[in-house]
């Protein structure tokens, strides 16, 4: 096998989403569903992740027009994060603290010493929390990795949030991950996929998925409706979720449904 | 035959620390076997698969000190799932069980929960140590036994794990009575911390020489801290930002000066430069630096820092510091014997990034060097040479081109040659990791000159299974072989299966390796476990022998197949 041709690969900036503006949500999956609905794409060998913006009951989903997300191999979307797994090889726990470095205010911005001396001058408090340096005062979390589960796959997998900007790059993270597992390096921009058995299996007539999150309520919701930030907040875990699961779907999960998600992953 | 009696054997034996030697000396014959065994104290198990709990105990009933690997190297990287093994449960009640008398125990890449932490509290009068490397699965609460329970608690130190913290006030649990911590790190937990609590364990603790305070520590605790423990040799700093022209900081200035016994500072995990001055007194004489944690520090401030720092020996940076900043570190630490430049933006254009330049430099003002880690955004085999010339004397050398296959930056050639230079010139050399374009012919080198050579890591490389087979052919120490994304198979893989009866593991991932040659080397070897991590469905494949293996883990064992597998793992 030839060395793969030199290239030198500009890693694409991350796309982004100013708070507020709500991403596109066309997130499609590897899959389709036999036959039936969903086949928006005529031939595509895709389904589609359902999201808040398929559910016409949904309030509050100022969306944009549909751009789908592209579905060229190499993938459009800039994924920030996900071309490759484990590389650069850094451990998981520095990964996640670099989520730090982003947001921690750096040396030359304008944060004069009174302003920063005031939230630590004072009465000795027993305790003290951390991560006050944000420049909008709010704690800062440590998003980094947060678990993914997928209905029917019995391992579970981590996806770097803070690798994202937007729902668009993380929905095509997650196709890679569960879709497209044996993704390799291919510079020439075409992804080799080499379980074509296994995703052929998930072209015949699986249920479409739904893509959720777990908030710190512990309540299972759907994801999109919320802008990037907020949704970043908020979320602890995710889960592709069938459709056929989900009772009564809406984009907020009655109590009843919430019991039957809570299985265990 | 004996020619003293056992007690004296015993004594001599004393003196060899060192495991190999021990080893070497139970083969000698049956009475030394049995003498060495009894006085083992230290036992290093590197990989938890290989033995079982209960042999351990069966030949060294008086281990006091125990260490433990996991999961493979790679489950750093997230190639491994989180529940894929390296459960230290059930060592910890085969120990308690037997009434083993354990004082230490470090482990690394495992899952621990809290019953097993609140097991070793309860079960081991004098335990003294535990490490923790890179673990997870506790919280707290089971730091919060060990506190309460270990009365001559000396350490208790941990590193990167990740910690579900429940704001308990674990702190609070060493009772007034525990006066012996020597040393305290607990810089990886996330969560609030009880400042008073802490001021008052530091306070009872005339033996710390090691404390690395957590993101949650303020500087004001850190200076009262400073006061109580002058004496410390090793500091983490938390939070380390405030108003410089307030009382606190003043008093934090005039404490550091007292600390003279400072030897090595790391953390900053929340730092403000304006504030790094203060600890300008310490740097002529630290040994150890390590920043890779510290948020947003300016090039500048680096420099005016390290520029002190004569006498360093150990940096760990971020690659804000740019190749001037290394040009810095070569003329200032000519004591530097290892260097780790961390990606501060790993995925994206970094301008901040380092270069080849900087690697020659270091190499030129650092001869001492002999550990790497470089991450960076280009490498020439030219510098490469250069460096390989100036520094003879690695051990460690782990290179990582940020995209995994960039060629020579200037000649878009593969970096063949300049690894070549590596290995031919290096001749202790025991670890290496290898990026960039690679062809056969830098295994060919390895083969060649990489004599001493036990670790290999290799993502992104090779035309062909002789690559492969230049590394097994000719690296007669290599103990832990892990490849990735590499066109290795089946070809390669069972050229000479007894060679890993000689290593401790072999992974391979996303190479051409197929389930009928795992198959086939399994059934070959029977003392390897050969285990195969299935991502979706297991039946199909099961079938299909052709069928490329997405991860293959493969070690040595003597105790067979083993029973705590996750079902997306075969054991074959």
């Amino acid at each position: 096998m030839e060395p793969p041709p030199a290239r030198g690969r500009d890693s694409a900036a991350p796309k982004l989403d100013t708070a507020g503006e709500e991403a596109e949500l066309e997130l499609g999956l590897g899959l389709s569903v036999g036959g039936g609905g969903g086949g928006e794409r005529a031939g595509a060998k895709r389904g589609r992740i359902l999201t808040a913006r398929d559910f016409p009951s949904s309030v509050g989903t100022k969306r944009a027009a549909d751009e789908a997300v592209s579905q060229e191999p190499g993938g459009g979307s800039p994924t920030s994060g996900s071309q490759v797994v484990g590389w650069p090889p850094i451990r998981a726990y520095r990964m996640n603290s670099l989520v730090n470095l982003a947001k921690a205010p750096r040396a030359e911005d304008d944060i004069s010493p009174n302003e920063k001396g005031k939230s630590k001058d004072g009465s000795e408090d027993k305790t003290r929390t951390s991560g006050k340096s944000d420049v909008d005062g709010r704690e800062q979390k440590h998003i980094g990795f947060v678990k993914v589960n997928m209905d029917g796959i019995p391992i579970g997998r981590k996806v770097d949030l803070n690798a994202h900007a937007c729902y668009e790059t993380l929905a095509q993270a997650l196709e890679d991950m569960f879709f497209r597992p044996a993704k390799t390096v291919d510079l020439t921009g075409v992804e080799e996929n080499r379980q074509v058995k296994k995703s052929s299996k998930l072209l015949n007539g699986c249920s479409e998925f739904v893509l959720t999150y777990e908030d710190k309520e512990g309540d299972w919701m759907l994801i999109g409706d919320v802008p990037w930030g907020m949704f970043l907040t908020a979320v602890k875990r995710l889960r592709i979720m069938r459709t056929s699961e989900v009772n009564g779907i809406a984009p907020r999960f009655q109590q009843t449904s919430e019991r039957q998600m809570r299985k265990p992953i | 035959m004996n020619y003293f009696p056992d007690e004296v054997m015993e004594h001599v034996f004393d003196f060899v620390t060192s495991n190999l030697d021990r080893n070497a000396i139970s083969l000698v014959c049956k009475s030394w076997y049995r003498i060495e065994r009894f006085s083992r104290r230290r036992v290093f198990i590197g990989n938890c698969y290989a033995i079982s709990p209960e042999r351990l105990i069966a030949r060294f009933p008086g281990v006091k000190s125990l260490t433990l690997k996991g999961k493979p190297h790679f489950a750093d990287f997230n190639l491994v799932p989180h529940d894929w093994g390296g459960f230290v449960y059930p060592w910890i009640e085969a120990l308690a069980r037997s009434r083993v008398n354990l004082e230490e125990l470090r482990l690394k890449r495992m899952l621990v929960t809290d019953d097993g932490l609140e097991l070793i509290s309860r079960s081991f009068v004098n335990f003294k140590s535990l490490v923790l490397v890179s673990c997870e699965g506790f919280t707290t609460d089971g730091l919060a036994a060990i506190a309460a329970n270990c009365r001559f608690l000396r350490e208790l130190d941990l590193q990167e794990n990740e910690v579900d913290d429940h704001r308990g006030q674990w702190l609070n649990c060493f009772p007034e009575s525990c006066t012996s911590l020597v040393s305290l790190n607990f810089a990886c937990l996330k969560g609030d911390i009880n400042s008073a609590a802490l001021e008052r364990l530091v306070a009872r603790s005339p033996n710390l020489k090691s404390l690395r305070l957590s993101r949650a520590v303020p500087l004001d605790t850190l200076q009262k801290i400073l006061v109580r423990a002058p004496q410390l040799v090793d500091l983490g700093v938390g939070s380390f930002s405030h108003d410089p022209d307030s009382e606190t900081y003043n008093k934090l200035l005039t404490t550091i000066e007292k600390c003279k016994s400072m030897r090595s500072l790391s953390g900053f995990l929340e730092v403000a430069a304006y504030c790094l001055p203060a600890i300008h007194p310490i740097c002529s004489s630290l040994t150890s630096l390590n920043l890779s944690y510290a948020p947003g520090i300016p090039g500048s401030e680096l420099t005016k820092l390290i520029r002190r720092c004569r006498k360093l020996q150990r940096l760990w940076i971020l690659d804000c510091i740019g190749d001037k900043g290394l040009g810095v570190v070569a003329s200032s630490c000519r004591e530097l014997q290892e260097l780790r430049v961390f990606p501060s933006d790993p995925y994206g254009v970094g301008n901040a990034a380092v270069t080849e330049e900087g690697l020659v430099a270091i190499s030129r003002g650092c001869p001492k060097l002999n550990s790497l880690l470089y991450f960076c955004q280009q490498m020439t085999n030219a510098a490469l040479k250069i460096v390989a010339q100036n520094c003879p004397n690695f051990i460690r050398f782990r290179l990582c081109t940020l995209d995994p296959v960039k060629p020579d930056s200037s000649t878009n050639q593969p970096l063949d040659e300049g690894f070549g230079a590596i290995v031919q010139s290096c001749k202790g050399l025991r670890r290496l990791s290898l990026s960039g374009l690679l062809t056969d012919q830098v295994f060919n080198y390895i083969g060649m000159f990489a004599e001493q050579l036990e670790m290999l890591s290799i993502a992104f490389a090779g035309n062909s299974d002789k690559g492969m087979l230049y590394v097994l052919n000719g690296c007669k120490k290599i103990r832990k072989l892990e490849i990735r994304d590499s066109p290795f198979g089946n070809i390669a893989l069972l050229r000479d299966v007894g060679k890993y009866e000689t290593m401790r593991s072999l992974w391979m991932s996303s190479c051409d390796v197929t389930l009928g040659g795992c198959k086939t080397l399994a059934k070959k070897m029977p003392r390897l476990n050969v285990e195969i991590i299935n991502e979706i469905d297991e039946m199909e494949a099961c079938n299909d022998d052709g069928q490329k293996v997405e991860k293959m883990y493969l070690y040595r064992t003597l105790v067979g197949p083993r029973k705590d597998a996750p079902n997306y793992v075969w054991t074959l």
